[in-house]
């Protein structure tokens, strides 16, 4: 009865391809947090005013915190699909590595910030009037690593969070402080791509951001058997 | 000599100050079908969770094939298979790509049709947030037997199902059965499911009361309750 289990890779692969399905299939809900992101952008532009080069100026801090604002939708909906019809404890009864659940989550939830990013980062650059900036394809580096330093964290914690009536409330309460130092350099280097970079400082923030994604991707993937079980 | 299916010893589980299961000492053969009856309340579901590693004992101990379900829960889930109350799928998706979501996950290839269609499950391209109870509880059962489990634990496998649903539920115990599958249910419809079982057992907070074959779970129940069924 006991037929051999897929590796750890390829049950990666499968929690990745079903969490991407299950978004494609509630399609509302990304365009409702895409939406959402731009809404923030445009409620930045007004709050500022007329003031272009303060807009261009902070135009990476106002993306990287409407993308922060959106992603607390996106992982608390990451764990909302698995509890409301108790499908998270029918994955746990299958004899799936709890790591693959963690990363495939996490993976797909990276994916899902990264396609925000690319829809924000236009409606920005219009917003802000960032035309004048070069190399925009360098954003994509930080857009990644930032995206990950979310997802990584914050799928461990909304998995926390997933049975807390409060989820909404205490999934940012519980991921703003601790993500704060991934997001000071996803702004910084996000910042040096549209500003430029004389200095050459972009390859230290990017080491910055890639060490916060290594160290909580493998403490959350350490820690996610602890906190999904029971 | 083989481990039996399930042996529980002095078995406990407890919610805060409330002990849901209290020294339950419990001996399952290998493909034994076993009833669990008992009010609503009573320990029933607790003791299918704790056997399927999903809750741990607080004092005692059980084990499923030999394996202790709080230390070895990985193995413990390779062999077993948990049917509950909520369907344990995705809303957004179909009944189809729910059980070919799961059967990835396994490392299988194998089409979901034979599945669906055992359990006379129709609209199997439509999401399931549409499906009306007993549809779900068809689309469970699927999913329970795309496990091919040694041992299957059913929490209410009647409940929500039509009187065609039932003889599906009996129909598919006689086929686990036959296949060597251990069968644990735990069900309100102690008549039916009694005359399905070889053993059955009545729990009352917490304590396992009464012990004896499956078709005289209805007369003890009886007796227990004055006739209450």
């Amino acid at each position: 009865m006991i037929a051999a289990r897929p590796g750890l890779v390829r049950q990666i692969v499968a929690v990745i391809h079903k969490d991407l399905l299950v978004e494609w299939r509630g399609q509302a809900r990304l365009l409702a947090m895409g939406t959402y992101a731009v809404t923030l952008l445009l409620l930045f532009s007004f709050a500022v005013g007329p003031d272009t080069k303060t807009l261009q100026q902070h135009a990476a801090g106002y993306v990287w915190l409407a993308l922060l604002s959106a992603s607390t939708m996106t992982l608390t909906q990451s764990f909302r699909v698995e509890t409301e019809a108790g499908a998270l404890e029918a994955l746990l009864m299958l004899p799936v590595d709890h790591r693959a659940i963690y990363f495939g989550k996490a993976l797909a939830n990276t994916a899902l910030l990264v396609v925000l990013a690319c829809l924000v980062m236009p409606v920005a650059a219009i917003l802000f009037d960032l035309s004048a900036a070069e190399g925009l394809y360098w954003l994509l580096p930080p857009i990644v690593l930032g995206a990950a330093g979310l997802a990584g964290p914050g799928t461990l914690y909304a998995a926390l969070t997933a049975r807390v009536a409060a989820q909404q409330l205490m999934l940012p309460l519980l991921l703003f402080p601790l993500i704060v130092p991934a997001l000071v350099a996803a702004v910084k280097s996000t910042s040096l791509v549209l500003q430029g970079d004389p200095m050459g400082q972009m390859s230290s923030w990017l080491i910055v951001l890639a060490s916060f994604d290594l160290i909580f991707w493998s403490l959350s993937g350490l820690l996610f058997a602890k906190v999904v079980e029971e | 000599m083989e481990p039996p299916a399930v042996e529980t010893s002095a078995l406990g589980r407890r919610y805060g100050r409330r002990w849901a299961l209290a020294r339950v000492n419990l001996q399952v053969a290998r493909g034994e079908r076993l009833l669990i009856a008992g009010a609503n309340g009573s320990g029933k579901s607790t003791l299918l969770r704790v056997l399927a590693s999903l809750l741990a004992p607080s004092i005692g101990s059980a084990r499923v094939f030999g394996h202790d379900v709080a230390t070895e829960a990985g193995a413990v889930r390779e062999r077993v298979a948990l049917l509950t109350y909520t369907p344990g799928v995705y809303e957004d998706l179909s009944a189809r790509e729910n059980l070919r979501a799961q059967l990835r996950l396994l490392g299988r290839d194998d089409a979901p049709e034979a599945l669906l269609e055992r359990v006379g499950l129709e609209l199997r391209d439509d999401p399931v947030r549409g499906y009306s109870a007993g549809m779900r509880k068809r689309l469970s059962f699927a999913r329970l037997l795309m496990q091919r489990p040694g041992l299957a634990l059913l929490d209410e496998p009647y409940g929500q199902l039509d009187p065609e649903g039932f003889k599906m539920v009996d129909g598919l115990v006689a086929e686990l059965s036959q296949a060597g599958a251990t069968v644990i249910m735990a069900s309100h419809m102690v008549e039916r499911a009694g005359a399905l079982c070889d053993r059955g057992v009545l729990i009352d907070q917490g304590q396992v009361r009464w012990e004896g074959p499956g078709p005289q779970t209805a007369r003890a129940w009886d007796a227990a309750h004055g006739g209450g069924r």
